[in-house]
């Protein structure tokens, strides 16, 4: 069982009337909303909260990429894990993210990721999302129609460039590279595990099953409305002959645990209706690009997932209430046993071997982020550990150079610096 | 209203359907957003005069195959092997909508092919005074008020057809607002302004006077950057699918133009 600690970091000071008044928190959330002087707070807190959960002794920190989003400031991920490379040391970097069809050339993300696994020792997995519409078609313009075919050449091109021993010439329908010749190349051969995060299309799950990459279905609305998708999931890679390694996995969950049930509801309350009333304020006209969802996803839609996109809609139109949060199951609240006993349920019954955990989420201020990691680390964590691993192999956790091997971060002293 | 004539013609190997009805000299109609779901009394009132053909572009409804079109190129491509598929070797053009900004490459790219051209609030240009509206960044089920003055007229034009699943009707009506999205996607600027000067054959520019997804103000500048001489029309009380809007009004002004 892998437990992974996830920023999302949203910006924490959007105004109580923030649903009433504006029309998204994406896409067109007004500038004038950002205060850069509290940015510069609180990308410093998110990056300490971070820090925190590897020194707590999460198996990896997790970060990933949205764009023009009032919940996520993170346009570049890679910025923050390439610090976090240099401030923890055995933990896994998680780079959830880094929207394949964005970049012209794709191999600035060839070469990035392959920048911070060489400074981390070969501790980056490398997440690879199509992006959400708001992301990629209305925040960065992309053609909704190409998207999909944009990013599938663009991941062949990422491959290459890591692979490939020689200079090459790419050219594909949308790219078309004379050279491409990545320096530096990842020190993890022969690539970073790749992890794809999506939505549910069963097209995704095929094309994961065949390339060997793990499925992350990163989702709001926790376990119970994931359990659909994950039992989907399970059933096509039972139909593509797959085993049920958990490993081929990871979920996304909202976690809020106290010493007893009662002061959970209390301290995790507010910033839950934060993110799920104002965060998740998403306009409905950013959320359905014609083209962006495939012909084979819309026939699955129609016949599956009529009840969890109109959850998600009607989150993004109303919000949500607390008792709704906690009774959902959107947020797992409760003493350490009891978050424990419901997590050991959510990995048994979706089969799930990577845990990505948010447990700063919303208007979360450090000190309850702090508590949350520290009492999940401390009560929690011994409980999970161990989950799985009499029976199935991670074969998609990193490889990093041995401990001996690594080199740590050692600062000059200052009188040969002068010199 | 009896049914047009089918037939089927291959572009890029994708079967694209052609809907004829009529005889006399052909007139080519290019249809705009969401194409043409069913036949129109537009074009059944120009089929009284003329061999109308209806061609499907690729991505909207009878045909498939948008795609593989990845560049406007491919898609002037693709409509002139189209109209060759279709038989049309010269003769009238009438585009509307994404159909007009086709049909105007057609006229610049190959003028020997058009006669005479009407464009039917043609995409293609972009003001930034009045950028046309973001047609894929709406609220689901705005369509029917802005696109047209007619809502109930809009709705039986894009309903599923007897006998078919609504379910994979409705993939048929997203495919054809991607197949648009693919051409015109984020602006609807196709940079034709620098391609119009190349339009030298007698032009109509309609305009629905009540268009809410392109001013009719850009009907005068189709009319500056043209070289062949062009006149303006709008129809009064129409929206943007004007045709669907107005039908007699805007066939009696195209037949008037081009007799």
């Amino acid at each position: 069982m892998k437990l992974m600690w996830f920023h999302l970091m949203p910006y924490t000071k959007l105004p109580d009337n923030f649903r009433q008044r504006h029309n998204s928190v994406w896409v067109d959330i007004p500038r004038s909303l950002f205060d850069p002087e509290i940015g510069h707070r609180i990308y410093n807190e998110f990056m300490d909260e971070l820090e925190y959960a590897a020194a707590m002794g999460f198996d990896a920190v997790c970060v990933n990429e949205h764009h023009a989003n009032g919940y996520g400031l993170m346009p570049s991920p890679n910025l923050i894990a390439s610090a976090l490379a240099r401030r923890t040391s055995d933990t896994a970097l998680c780079i959830m993210g880094n929207s394949l069809a964005l970049y012209n050339p794709p191999t600035r993300i060839a070469e990035e990721m392959a920048m911070i696994d060489c400074i981390s020792g070969g501790r980056l997995i490398a997440g690879f999302p199509v992006g959400t519409p708001m992301d990629t078609c209305y925040a960065y313009g992309q053609n909704p129609s190409q998207l999909r075919q944009r990013y599938h050449e663009a991941h062949d091109l990422v491959l290459e460039a890591w692979t490939r021993p020689e200079t090459f010439s790419f050219n594909g329908r949308f790219h078309q590279l004379r050279y491409v010749n990545i320096w530096p190349h990842p020190l993890q051969k022969p690539h970073p595990p790749i992890w794809i995060p999506g939505g549910g299309s069963v097209e995704t799950w095929q094309w994961c099953a065949a390339m060997d990459y793990v499925y992350c279905y990163l989702s709001y609305f926790g376990y119970k409305a994931g359990r659909e998708t994950m039992m989907g999931f399970w059933r096509e890679m039972e139909r593509l002959g797959k085993d049920r390694n958990p490993y081929r996995a990871g979920f996304l969950q909202f976690v809020g645990v106290a010493e007893t049930r009662e002061e959970a509801l209390k301290l995790y309350k507010e910033p839950a209706e934060y993110f799920y009333g104002r965060c998740l304020h998403v306009d409905l006209r950013y959320a359905m690009p014609p083209g962006y969802s495939s012909e084979a996803t819309q026939r699955q839609r129609i016949t599956s997932q009529v009840t969890l996109a109109a959850q998600r809609a009607a989150v993004m139109t109303q919000g949500a209430s607390w008792d709704e949060i906690v009774e959902k199951g959107f947020v797992i609240i409760g003493s350490p046993d009891e978050v424990a006993e419901q997590l050991r349920e959510v990995a048994r019954d979706l089969n799930v071997g990577h845990l990505m955990l948010l447990q700063q989420f919303g208007n979360m201020e450090r000190d309850l982020a702090a508590y949350n990691t520290r009492l999940f680390a401390e009560k929690v964590m011994p409980q999970l550990r161990g989950l799985f691993d009499d029976q199935w192999e991670d074969r998609w956790w990193p490889k990093p150079l041995p401990k001996a091997a690594r080199t740590a971060p050692q600062p000059l002293p200052r009188q040969e610096a002068a010199e | 209203m009896s049914a047009p004539a089918e037939r089927s013609v291959a572009v890029n190997g994708v079967p694209c359907r052609i809907w004829e009805k009529g005889s006399g000299r052909p007139l080519v109609y290019l249809a705009g957003l969401l194409g043409l779901p069913r036949w129109t009394p537009f074009l059944d009132r120009l089929a009284e005069h003329r061999r109308v053909i209806a061609p499907s572009l690729p991505g909207f409804p009878g045909a498939a195959g948008h795609d593989t079109l990845d560049t406007l190129l491919d898609w002037i491509a693709a409509t002139l092997d189209l109209l060759d598929g279709a038989g049309f070797s010269g003769g009238d053009v009438v585009g509307a909508s994404v159909g007009g900004a086709l049909a105007a490459e057609v006229a610049a790219m190959a003028p020997a092919l058009v006669e005479r051209l009407v464009l039917l609030a043609p995409f293609g240009l972009y003001d930034p005074a009045i950028p046309p509206i973001d047609l894929w960044g709406q609220k689901p089920g705005v369509f029917p008020t802005l696109l047209t003055t007619q809502p109930d007229t809009y709705k039986a034009f894009t309903a599923p057809p007897d006998g078919v699943d609504p379910g994979e009707w409705s993939i048929v009506v997203t495919r054809a607002n991607e197949a648009s999205a693919r051409v015109l996607w984020p602006l609807a600027d196709t940079r034709l302004e620098r391609r119009l000067h190349r339009v030298r054959c007698p032009t109509l520019v309609l305009w629905g006077a009540e268009d809410k997804v392109l001013s009719p103000a850009y009907a005068q500048r189709f009319a500056r950057g043209i070289a062949g001489k062009t006149t303006v029309t709008i129809i009064s009380g129409a929206g943007h699918l004007a045709d669907l809007d107005a039908p007699a009004a805007c066939a009696e002004a195209v037949l008037a133009a081009i007799g």
